[in-house]
């Protein structure tokens, strides 16, 4: 058998990507037994509308931005594409209350609460540019609006909303692509670190253990192990 | 200690029971939930799709609003005129305190109304009227006081002028110069559907930038009129809500709801402070679990007693 060559950088990037995501991790047949509420159905009933919003939008943008105004199928896909975007921020305002309650950010999991947060923000983005991108009415009062909040906060000049082509690009390419990495860095940082512990209610110390230190000690030893 | 170490960070995992999990089974039965939730509501609820506003249509609708519009745009004295930037550098634009930051970040889409909005779309149809071509001239070559002079007599004596069947003031009298020959040009070429196609296609054949027919529209009364009817305007909720009986942008609820308020609804500089305080607002929520006192709002809410009562139920 042939000695790890410690120099090859793929044979690294995968031993440290099987190392942090074993396969029974990553898809899990177990889980905590404290998990049994509809609370946690709502992060992947959010992750799933995002699905159907990017898939709607993939056939949209197949036909190009006016091809809903006259055909029926495109307004059917039009109105897919909106109310899957409603549902969306309806699970993902639920599955935000839900883990702010359990405050999810416990146990060295802030970057999966702060990726999530950042995920929100970015999205109202990618909704917002996308009212923008309609090419009705809807569009034009928006964008009048919303031009002296962002002239107002110096962004206009870089971002304007009275620009057709740069808003349907931002809408199209570059926060879609936005929201999909801070998603997949958000399940992945989930699975990494599993779902948070229920409150020990005989002690309040565990909400203080958020910073991260060397020395840091679990507050529940005796319910945890050694990976 | 059952911990990992991984760097500066350890991670911790449960040790005490679990319970059988498929998630696969999970993602599968939540995305045809979804997608046929999606389905049945847009079979139900479709969306809206009210068409746009043009030049032509608000200079057929309501040529006194579009002509007083029009002559303010080539007498400087409009919204947009006075903007500051990014468009011009007619004032400082909005501020926090001492703190313009649309000066700070500069004027970086140039917009001359008189000369973009007015003249050079008139320019494209000056060649077939000698009586057109002359009045530019004539415009071009005065001073800036006797161009105000112009307009504001113009701009009077259209507010209580009567209009004819074309759109065009009737009985305009008085020191207006080459502006009434100017303006009932820019009517009739609005009324036609030119204006509209002057306006987006300056650069070019193709055009994907409305800017300046949007910075048109946005100073005259004829958009936001359709607009406050359909309870778009600012001091409705504004850009939250969508035509028609539709959710809209909900989302934006904590943004639009200080629109509404004293000290903002009345202010000035309005849109910049709300801004500042809604960066201020967005930092504490993303940064939510660094916050002392914030941070644990939850253990003393005592919600997760209801997420987690089966867990609590086992342990008593």
């Amino acid at each position: 058998m042939s000695a790890v060559d410690e120099s090859n950088w793929t044979t690294a990037v995968r031993d440290r990507a099987v190392d942090a995501f074993p396969p029974t991790e990553l898809l899990p047949d177990r889980q905590p037994a404290y998990v049994a509420s509809w609370a946690y159905v709502f992060g992947m009933l959010s992750l799933v509308s995002l699905l159907v919003v990017i898939a709607t939008g993939c056939v949209l943008a197949v036909e190009g931005p006016s091809w809903w105004h006259n055909s029926g199928t495109g307004h059917f896909v039009n109105s897919m594409h909106l109310w899957s975007v409603e549902l969306f921020f309806v699970f993902m305002v639920l599955h935000l209350w839900a883990k702010f309650f359990m405050a999810a950010w416990r146990g060295h999991r802030q970057m999966t609460w702060m990726s999530g947060a950042i995920a929100f923000v970015v999205s109202i983005g990618a909704a917002f540019t996308g009212y923008l991108s309609q090419q009705n009415f809807s569009s034009q009062w928006i964008s009048s609006e919303a031009k002296d909040g962002l002239n107002a906060a110096g962004v206009g000049s870089y971002f304007n909303v009275l620009n057709f082509g740069q808003m349907f690009t931002w809408h199209v390419v570059l926060l879609p692509l936005c929201i999909t990495l801070l998603v997949v860095g958000h399940v992945l940082m989930v699975r990494r670190r599993g779902v948070v512990e229920p409150f020990d209610d005989d002690t309040v110390a565990t909400v203080a253990t958020v910073a991260s230190t060397e020395t840091h000690v679990d507050p529940k030893p005796a319910s945890a192990v050694a990976e | 200690m059952s911990a990992r170490r991984r760097g500066r960070r350890e991670i911790t995992k449960w040790a005490g029971p679990t319970r059988p999990y498929d998630l696969v089974k999970e993602f599968v039965y939540c995305l045809v939930a979804v997608t046929l939730l999606t389905v049945v509501c847009a079979a139900v609820f479709s969306s809206p799709d009210e068409r746009p506003v043009s030049l032509e249509q608000w200079a057929q609708a309501d040529p006194h609003d579009f002509v007083l519009t029009a002559v303010a745009e080539l007498g400087g004295t409009s919204g947009t005129a006075g903007y500051g930037p990014p468009y011009n550098s007619a004032s400082d634009g909005q501020k926090i305190g001492p703190l313009s930051l649309p000066k700070i970040a500069g004027v970086h889409i140039p917009i001359n109304t008189a000369r973009d909005l007015v003249i050079t779309p008139l320019g494209l149809i000056s060649a077939s009227s000698p009586d057109l071509q002359q009045s530019i001239a004539t415009w071009d070559a005065s001073s800036p006081a006797q161009q105000a002079t112009w307009t504001d007599a113009y701009a009077t004596a259209a507010d209580a002028a009567t209009f004819d069947v074309n759109g065009l003031p009737t009985g305009i009298s008085g020191d207006v110069g080459p502006v009434s020959t100017m303006m009932n040009a820019l009517v009739t070429m609005a009324r036609n559907g030119g204006l509209d196609g002057a306006l987006s296609t300056e650069k070019g054949f193709y055009n994907n930038d409305y800017t300046k027919p949007m910075l048109f529209l946005g100073d005259g009364g004829f958009m936001e009129g359709k607009a406050t009817a359909q309870h778009l305007g600012g001091d409705q909720w504004g850009m939250m809500n969508e035509v028609g009986n539709y959710p809209g942008q909900a989302w934006l609820w904590l943004y639009t709801v200080w629109y509404q308020v004293p000290p903002f609804k009345t202010s000035g500089n309005a849109d910049a402070l709300i801004w500042g305080l809604m960066m201020v607002f967005t930092a504490l929520f993303v940064l939510l679990p660094f916050i002392p006192g914030l941070r644990a709002v939850p253990k003393r809410l005592r919600v997760y007693r209801v997420i987690w009562r089966d867990h609590y139920h086992d342990k008593s």
